[in-house]
């Protein structure tokens, strides 16, 4: 994987209208830690650090000439991280700052996508800043926050002091109701560790290694299992497991599936890329780790709408659990066509 | 170049690799143009690096960045960076700052005319400048892939997201819009100002004949094309992109339409680069893997420049009379060669 590193990460940071995106890219700038960022904006003037490695975007989505008509593209971000890498070595990483408004696929679609953009570049994260106070509303009227929260590898919810606990844990519910694997951080002015949201390998798929839910610390102490979801469920109906609200948020959800019987490869790739074709524009993240019949390797797969990516990680180590677990988050998931379909892939 | 004589014995290359003048630049090279003698090395960011065929080099400091494109005419070098800046510099070395953005921009595209007119992009912007220092601006619905000056009369082909706006600054007419979906990168003009071409974001090729505005779909190609060069007359079109250099048809009044493109110097790596000879059927092609050949259009004989040592082979260009040969490469190597 030393090619891997050796390009440089791309952190997308976005987060609806008045989250504190801005606030916690300054935080990143500011902040003592000997690394150069160069920032992608798409408003001047914001960021209040002097950096002539700021670059203003125009957020210019483009579709794909492939026929498919999600395979929506960043051109600016094309150009730009063309323009970028001819000063390669004068910065350590790169930070993508999308309107409050942007949808995060085209972004990480750019890195599918395009070769060159591939060859020097690689996608670490999508970091989404949320604010506690507004979320829940939000998530109500615009389907752009609710994107961003399902497409987040990392939540930063912010304004966490703006809120009462009860109001908190309603919130942070909804959140785990869209997306239960994104880690979550709960902030004040956007003060998180800035390990925790940068260099993050989300996309790497070598650092695919247990997709699990990441559960709240606090009032969390029960182990529960979020594979059981019960979809009979009314909307907004709310049950408490120990203190913790679940939601199950009425078009957006997340589906888990999950197999300690090897898959058969020669079923499992035709289905899972057929699903993608017919069902990409709902799906927005995929993830998996397979165990094959007869492959003693682990096999990992990552994906955004249409697109894969997918290959052997490593051996199954002695006395592990050979166990497939593959991740769906999407909008109006067919959820029992998906797991009807999945079941047919296991090797009898 | 009277010299090109691949030899008599097809299994070993001729090769001319002893003859070339090592340059070791340190700089990534974006491209090489000669202004009369002297090449002109266009670093990545920063500086140019000017050297004779005797291999001394001088540097001039350009930018404070990145420099992002650059057009020469002959006699002198327009680039522009992401400092927002367009310099020239002339056959002397010495710079002239054009113009500079008011907002910063970075100066994505240029193109020079032969009247003396400066053409420059920033976003969704294209600039005009005449010799007089008048200069006129057109804004396009997206960001700015490319320009380019036809060859006959002012009229500016600026491309763009699913097409092409062609551009008469003096003349009060709308601009002629020539569509095609998808995004469109750099634009050329056939010689003989009879055709079109772009080179797309996804690896094809797009042109129009001009009389007509009728299509001329080039794809095929396993990669993205970067370099395009017409070879003399306009003859053909040899494109990058592929691991043998595509090399359009366009003699006939229907340019490539129908026909298939010549498909020449076979490598085991990508072409990066081409740049056709000013006077006479020959290319000289740079690849992905460092190697640099001179290939005859005609039957595809070639001459080996340079060996495959190392990165991409980055820039390529001749003097006006044919008789220099200039490469450079993505690590900072570089060389020249007299024919």
């Amino acid at each position: 994987m030393a090619e891997a590193s050796q390009k440089i990460p791309v952190t997308v940071l976005t987060g609806y209208l008045g989250a504190g995106k801005t606030t916690l890219l300054n935080r990143i700038l500011s902040e003592n830690h000997g690394k150069k960022y160069a920032v992608i904006v798409n408003e001047f003037g914001e960021i209040g650090i002097d950096n002539d490695l700021i670059i203003g975007a125009d957020e210019e989505v483009f579709e794909m000439n492939n026929g498919c008509v999600c395979c929506t593209v960043r051109g600016d971000l094309v150009r730009i991280l063309d323009g970028l890498m001819k000063r390669k070595g004068k910065f350590d990483a790169i930070i993508v700052e999308t309107t409050g408004l942007a949808d995060p696929a085209p972004v990480a679609q750019t890195f599918f996508v395009d070769e060159d953009v591939q060859k020097n570049a690689r996608l670490d994260a999508v970091v989404t800043v949320a604010d506690a106070k507004w979320l829940s509303d939000r998530l109500k009227d615009a389907p752009e926050a609710k994107n961003q929260i399902a497409f987040a590898d990392v939540i930063v919810l912010n304004k966490t002091d703006l809120v009462s606990k009860p109001e908190l844990a309603e919130v942070e519910a909804r959140i785990r109701g869209i997306n239960p694997y994104a880690k979550l951080h709960r902030t004040e002015r956007c003060q998180v560790g800035l390990t925790d949201v940068l260099e993050r390998g989300a996309f790497d798929l070598d650092r695919i290694l247990e997709i699990e839910p990441d559960f709240l610390e606090a009032g969390d102490e029960h182990d529960h299992d979020h594979d059981h979801h019960h979809h009979d469920h009314h909307h907004h109906h709310d049950h408490n497991h120990g203190g913790l609200k679940h939601y199950h948020d009425e078009d957006m959800q997340s589906l888990s599936l999950r197999s300690e019987k090897p898959l058969d490869p020669t079923k499992f790739m035709p289905w899972l890329q057929n699903l993608v074709a017919t069902e990409g524009q709902k799906i927005l993240r995929s993830k998996g780790i397979l165990a094959f019949t007869g492959d003693d390797d682990r096999y990992v797969f990552q994906g955004v709408h249409m697109m894969l990516e997918g290959d052997h990680q490593r051996r199954w180590k002695d006395g592990e659990k050979r166990e497939s677990r593959v991740v769906f988050i999407g909008r109006e998931l067919p959820e029992q066509a998906i797991r009807d379909g999945f079941e047919q892939c296991i090797t009898t | 170049m009277k010299e090109f004589d691949p030899g008599e014995a097809p299994s070993s290359i001729v090769s001319i690799t002893d003859r070339v003048k090592q340059l070791p630049l340190g700089v990534a090279v974006g491209s090489v143009h000669f202004l009369g003698d002297r090449a002109f090395f266009v670093g990545a960011e920063e500086s140019v690096a000017i050297a004779t065929a005797d291999g001394e080099i001088t540097r001039t400091e350009t930018h404070f960045g990145a420099i992002l494109c650059a057009a020469s005419d002959g006699k002198r070098l327009v680039t522009g960076g992401d400092d927002g800046k367009l310099i020239a510099i002339d056959a002397k070395g010495e710079t002239f700052t054009i113009a500079t953005d008011a907002k910063r921009r970075w100066i994505d595209n240029v193109a020079l005319h032969g009247d003396g007119t400066v053409a420059w992009s920033a976003g969704k912007t294209a600039f005009v400048r005449n010799p007089k220092g008048e200069e006129k601006t057109f804004e396009v619905p997206s960001t700015v892939g490319g320009l380019a000056f036809a060859p006959k009369g002012l009229r500016l082909a600026i491309a763009h997201y699913n097409g092409v706006t062609l551009w008469f600054p003096n003349m009060a007419a709308n601009p002629e819009f020539l569509e095609w979906a998808g995004s469109h990168l750099a634009v050329s003009f056939s010689p003989d100002n009879k055709f079109l071409v772009t080179a797309m974001h996804e690896a094809a090729m797009h042109g129009w004949r001009l009389a007509d505005n009728r299509h001329m779909r080039m794809s095929g190609y396993p990669g993205r094309v970067r370099s395009m060069s017409w070879s003399v007359g306009g003859k053909g079109l040899a494109t990058s992109g592929a691991d043998t250099v595509i090399v359009w048809p366009f003699t006939s009044k229907d340019g490539p339409m129908g026909k298939e493109p010549a498909m020449l110097a076979p490598m085991p790596a990508r072409v990066a680069v081409v740049a056709c000879h000013p006077k006479n059927d020959i290319m000289a092609v740079g690849y992905a893997d460092g190697t640099v050949l001179m290939v005859r259009l005609e039957d595809g004989a070639e001459i080996l420049v340079r060996r495959n040592a190392g990165p991409t082979v980055s820039a390529l260009g001749w003097n006006a009379k044919g008789t220099l040969l200039a490469f450079g490469t993505e690590d900072g190597d570089a060389g020249i060669v007299e024919m």
